[in-house]
C-alpha cells in the first residue's frame, strides 16, 4: 500500500506539472483517476456514476492546488508556533529555524534510516522542542528587541550549521528526493489537533496566564505565577509545532535546502502571527492562511504582485494593529460595551 | 508574622535603605509612612522578592524569604497590590481575579484538554469564587466589563480582590486609598477593617494620615532610608523627629498630609 500510494502522489505530482506549463491537464488527472477509481466501478454503477463526477472535481481541483493546500496546512502550523510566544509577549524570531531543525531531522531519518513518515515527523517536533529547552532558559531572560536579536542569532546559527555540515546535511545543494509520504488528510489532522488543543488552552487559565503575560508580567509573578515556567512552555511548544511544520512540509516538497530556513521565513512567519492577531488562536489561522493565499489572490496584477501585497499588509496593520482576530472581537464586544 | 532584620540595599552608591529592622505582626494593622524617597515601597519590592536586599535577612512565619523568586513568596502566602496600579486593563473584572487564582485551580493543565463535566463544574466554581471575592469590594455589578474602563478607586479595589484571590495570610496595600474621594476613603477603611478581622495580617503604606492613623495598631516612619520612629498612632503623632521630617521636607509633603499629621 504505501508503495503505491508513493506511485500516486508522484503521478500527481507529474500532474501538477504539467499545468504549470499549462499542458496536457485533463489527460494527466484522467489517467490517474481511471487507475484509482476503476476497480470500484461496476458495484455499483449509479453510485459510483455520482461520486466519479465529485470525485472529478476533487481530483483536478487536488491536481491543480494541492500545493497550496498542503502550504496553507504547514503555514497554519508555524502561524500557531509563533501565535504561542506572542500570545505571551514574547518577540522570538527562531521559529524559521526550529522548522528547519524539524525538516532535516525528519527527512534524514526518512531518507537513510528508513524509518516509518510518523515516527520521523514525531523526531521532527521533538528535536526542535528540546533544542528549545536548551535555548530557553538564557534567552527567555530577555525581552522586546533584545529577545528578537538573540533569537534571530540563533536562527543564522542553524541556518550556518545546515549550510556547513555538508556530510549531514548535503550544504547548500540541501537534501533531495525526500519521500513524499505527506498527504493531504495528515496535515489536516495535525492542523486540526493542534488547533484544538491551543484553543483549549487559550480558553482555560493557560491562555489567560498568557495574556496576563502579556499585558503585565511582574503583577503575574506576584499572582504566584512562575512566569519562566510559562514562557518556557510557550516556546518549547512552538519549537515542537514548527518542527512538524517542517516535517510536513519536507515531505511534500521533495527538496529541501537551508535557505528556506533562513531570516525570510522568519519574518514570514512573524508576519502571519502579527497579522492575524495573538489574541486567539483563530487569528494564526487567518494569518496564516491569508499570507499563504494572498499572492496567489493577486496573481492576476502581474508585476505589480507584491507591492498591492505589501500595500494591503500594511493596510491590514495600520487599522487594525492587534490584528484581523481583534476586528472580530471588537464586533463581539460591541453589544456588551452597549449594555452597560 | 514578618520580620526584617538589619536589611541594607544599595541602589550603585546611594543607601535606599540603611538597616532596617521591623515585624510585622500578626494581628493589628501595621502602617508603613514616610516623605516621599523615603523607600517605602522599596520594603515593599524586599519583601514580595522584586528586590534582592544587599544584606540582611526577611523572615516570613519563622522561615527566611531570601532567594525565593516573587512567586514563591507569593505561595507561602504573601500578596500586594501597587503604588502605581498594575492591573490587567484588557481583561474583565472576572478575568482579572480569575488569573489571580490560577495557582489554587483544582484542575490540572492536562486536564483542560478533553471538555468534561467534571472539568466545567471546576471552572463554573472558580468563577463564582471570583464573583464572590468582587463582590467583597463592592464591584459585583462590573465583573464583565474591561477592567481599564473602571475608575480609579475602582480600579484599586480590583487590585484588592486580586490580591485576595492568590489566598494570602499577609497583605501588603501600597496607598490603597491614592486618588479616592472621601467617601470611597471612608469605605475603603471599612473594608480594611473587616479584613483583619476576618483574620487576615495587613501592612499598609499611605499618605493620607487620617487614613493610616484611623485603623492601624502599630506605625513606622521612615525617613531618607532609616527607620525614624516605630509604634502606636498616638506615639508617632507626638514624636518631635516625626512631625520634624515631614515639616522639614517642605516641597515634598502636600499640606493635607501635614494637616492631618497635627
Amino acid at each position: 500500500m504505501p508503495a503505491k500510494a508513493g506511485i500516486h502522489l508522484r503521478f500527481r505530482w507529474q500532474a501538477k506539472e504539467d499545468l504549470d506549463s499549462g499542458l496536457r491537464r485533463n489527460d494527466s488527472w484522467k489517467v490517474d483517476f481511471d487507475s484509482t477509481v476503476s476497480q470500484a466501478v461496476g458495484l455499483e454503477p449509479r453510485i459510483v456514476g455520482y461520486q466519479s463526477t465529485s470525485m472529478e472535481w476533487i481530483e483536478t481541483f487536488w491536481a491543480t492546488y494541492s500545493t497550496l493546500v498542503l502550504s496553507v496546512g504547514t503555514n497554519v502550523l508555524l502561524a500557531l508556533s509563533i501565535y504561542l510566544t506572542l500570545a505571551c509577549g514574547l518577540l522570538t524570531v527562531a521559529n524559521a529555524a526550529f522548522m528547519g531543525i524539524g525538516a532535516y531531522t525528519a527527512a534524514l531519518l526518512s531518507l537513510h534510516s528508513g524509518s516509518p513518515f510518523y515516527l520521523s515527523l514525531l523526531l521532527g517536533a521533538m528535536l526542535p522542542a528540546a533544542v528549545a529547552l536548551l535555548l530557553g532558559p538564557p534567552t527567555l531572560r530577555l525581552s522586546g528587541v533584545y529577545l528578537a536579536m538573540a533569537t534571530l542569532a540563533f536562527g543564522e546559527i542553524v541556518r550556518i550549521f545546515l549550510l556547513n555540515s555538508e556530510n549531514l546535511t548535503g550544504g547548500a545543494l540541501g537534501l533531495n528526493g525526500i519521500p513524499q509520504h505527506t498527504r493531504w488528510f495528515d496535515v489536516v489532522a495535525i492542523v486540526v489537533a493542534a488547533l484544538y488543543t491551543l484553543l483549549r488552552f487559550a480558553g482555560s487559565r493557560i491562555g489567560r496566564t498568557m495574556a496576563a503575560i502579556c499585558q503585565d508580567e511582574v503583577a503575574t509573578e506576584l499572582m504566584g505565577l512562575n512566569v519562566r515556567a510559562y514562557k518556557l512552555f510557550a516556546f518549547v511548544l512552538g519549537a515542537g509545532l514548527a518542527g512538524l511544520a517542517g516535517g510536513l512540509n519536507a515531505h511534500f516538497t521533495f527538496f529541501i535546502s537551508p535557505s528556506e530556513y533562513g531570516f525570510d521565513r522568519g519574518v514570514e512567519i512573524l508576519a502571519m502571527g502579527v497579522l492575524g492577531g495573538t489574541g486567539s488562536p483563530w487569528g494564526a489561522v487567518i494569518g496564516g492562511v491569508l499570507i499563504t493565499l494572498l499572492p496567489e489572490l493577486l496573481r492576476g496584477l502581474g508585476d505589480y504582485r507584491p507591492l498591492i501585497n505589501g500595500v494591503i499588509l500594511i493596510i491590514i496593520i495600520l487599522y487594525s494593529p492587534k490584528g484581523i482576530w481583534d476586528l472580530t472581537r471588537f464586533l463581539q464586544r460591541k453589544p456588551v460595551a452597549a449594555a452597560n | 508574622m514578618l520580620t526584617l532584620s538589619a536589611i541594607r540595599i544599595n541602589f550603585g552608591g546611594l543607601q535606599v535603605l540603611q538597616d532596617i529592622s521591623l515585624a510585622i505582626p500578626k494581628r493589628g494593622i501595621f502602617g508603613l509612612i514616610g516623605p516621599n524617597g523615603a523607600g517605602k515601597t522599596t520594603v515593599f519590592n524586599l519583601i514580595t522578592g522584586l528586590l534582592a536586599p544587599s544584606s540582611g535577612t526577611i523572615e516570613f512565619q519563622g522561615r527566611p524569604l531570601n532567594g525565593l523568586a516573587p512567586h514563591q513568596i507569593t505561595r507561602r502566602g504573601i500578596a500586594r497590590t501597587f503604588q502605581n496600579i498594575r492591573i490587567f486593563k484588557e481583561m474583565s473584572l472576572t478575568e482579572n481575579v480569575l488569573v489571580a487564582m490560577g495557582r489554587q485551580a483544582r484542575y490540572s493543565a492536562l486536564r483542560v484538554l478533553l471538555p468534561s463535566a467534571s472539568l466545567r463544574a471546576a471552572q463554573h466554581r472558580e468563577h463564582s469564587e471570583a464573583k464572590e471575592l468582587l463582590a467583597r469590594v463592592g464591584l459585583a455589578d462590573k465583573s464583565e466589563i474591561l477592567a481599564g474602563r473602571l475608575s480609579y478607586g475602582e480600579q484599586r479595589r480590583l487590585e484588592i480582590a486580586r490580591a485576595l484571590a492568590t489566598a494570602p495570610k499577609l497583605l501588603l496595600l501600597d496607598e490603597p486609598a491614592a486618588g479616592m474621594n472621601g467617601a470611597e476613603k471612608q469605605q475603603l477603611m471599612e473594608e480594611i477593617v473587616k479584613l483583619e478581622e476576618n483574620g487576615l495580617s495587613l501592612a499598609i503604606i499611605e499618605h493620607d494620615m487620617r487614613f493610616v492613623m484611623g485603623i492601624c495598631r502599630e506605625i513606622a516612619v521612615l525617613n531618607f532610608g532609616q527607620l525614624i520612629a516605630q509604634g502606636t498612632p498616638e506615639a508617632i503623632r507626638a514624636n518631635p523627629d516625626v512631625v520634624e521630617a515631614y515639616l522639614g521636607e517642605e516641597n515634598e509633603v502636600d499640606s493635607a498630609s501635614v494637616k492631618n499629621l497635627s
